[in-house]
């Protein structure tokens, strides 16, 4: 990979894209696996937001340029209002069903 | 060479930790183990020089969002058991997309490079001589300020969002009706009352709320006790 004279790091940028793409994988592996528990399915889903977050950081990083960091912020902040809202629904869902069995939820037929 | 052994341990750690994430059996041990890789891309955060990003990690991350994951996974009565029925049955295709993802990934990773001029294409350059911190708030607050705005604009519809959701009006819950009480007719007075007499027998009758019943007279038909 070329870094074609951009800011060295102390760890190299392949590193941290390595790892964020196993974390994003493993989010992605978490959604199949816990088809049925909707709270682990927003686990997953904050682990895909956190392997954008560390690549942004990482290309923010390497490149010497700020903007990734302020687009990590972003992402934290729609990233926290996803979990509040995402709770906020599993917790009325189980008050009216009882359950939170994704499979159960098909009342709208979509 | 300190920084490189560091970041090799919190990444295998975070890993590690969200592997145990996706596959643990108690949901609580998988908000825990979300904890603990929060606490380690904080760390790979500040590895890549990124401190205030680190921090808000912690603070909003682990204060806030995964605590917030505990409360409902304990509030709520779940059966956990019964949910984890079909884990074996969809971890053969979890796993043959992962892989699949995780192949092109590192397709895309063996042959990108970045641009000859990329770096004369930076946005906001990095400052030399100011902490992370400032440097960021100073293009956070210029240059991005409407975006600023609109992720607490974005912070506000969630919060509004959660409270209305999950606000129910429970039937039975005795609470203040603030206009009856200001709508009130009747003026209060101060009367003097001789001792020992109930507000009925003299005569001081509250206003009469729709709902409210008479007293129960309680009944002495049989007397005290069981003894007869």
């Amino acid at each position: 990979m070329a870094m074609g004279g951009i800011t060295e790091m102390a760890v190299s940028l392949a590193h941290y894209l390595t790892v964020s793409a196993i974390l994003l994988v493993l989010g992605v592996f978490g959604i199949f696996l816990n088809r049925k528990n909707v709270i682990v399915i927003l686990m997953s889903v904050e682990l895909i937001l956190l392997a954008v977050n560390l690549n942004m950081v990482a290309f923010s990083s390497a490149l010497g340029d700020l903007t990734g960091q302020v687009f990590t912020m972003f992402i934290l902040t729609v990233a926290a209002a996803e979990a509040a809202i995402g709770l906020a629904i599993v917790v009325i869902y189980f008050r009216n069903r009882g359950t939170i069995e994704v499979e159960d939820i098909s009342t709208l037929k979509g | 060479m300190i920084a490189a052994l560091s970041f090799y341990a919190f990444a295998a750690i975070l890993i590690a930790s969200a592997v145990m994430v996706v596959t643990s059996r108690n949901p609580v041990h998988s908000v825990l183990f979300l904890i603990l890789a929060f606490f380690n891309a904080a760390g790979l955060f500040l590895i890549a020089g990124a401190e205030f990003l680190a921090m808000i990690l912690v603070i909003v991350y682990v204060g806030a969002v995964a605590v917030l994951f505990l409360f409902v996974v304990m509030m709520l009565d779940i059966d956990f058991a019964q949910l984890r029925e079909g884990f074996q049955r969809y971890a053969p295709i979890g796993a043959v997309i992962g892989a699949i993802l995780l192949i092109e990934l590192f397709m895309v990773l063996a042959t990108w490079r970045f641009a000859p001029e990329a770096a004369t294409l930076r946005l906001n350059p990095m400052p030399s001589g100011v902490t992370n911190a400032e440097a960021l708030g100073r293009i956070l607050y210029t240059d991005n300020v409407f975006l600023f705005q609109a992720c607490g604009l974005v912070l506000l519809v969630a919060m509004i969002g959660a409270i209305v959701l999950t606000l129910r009006e429970r039937p039975g819950t005795r609470r203040q009706s603030i206009a009856e009480q200001v709508a009130r007719a009747g003026t209060v007075s101060v009367r003097s009352v001789p001792l020992g007499a109930g507000l009925k027998e003299i005569g001081i009758a509250r206003p009469p709320s729709p709902e409210e019943e008479e007293p129960k007279q309680v009944e002495h038909h049989h007397g005290h006790g069981g003894h007869h």
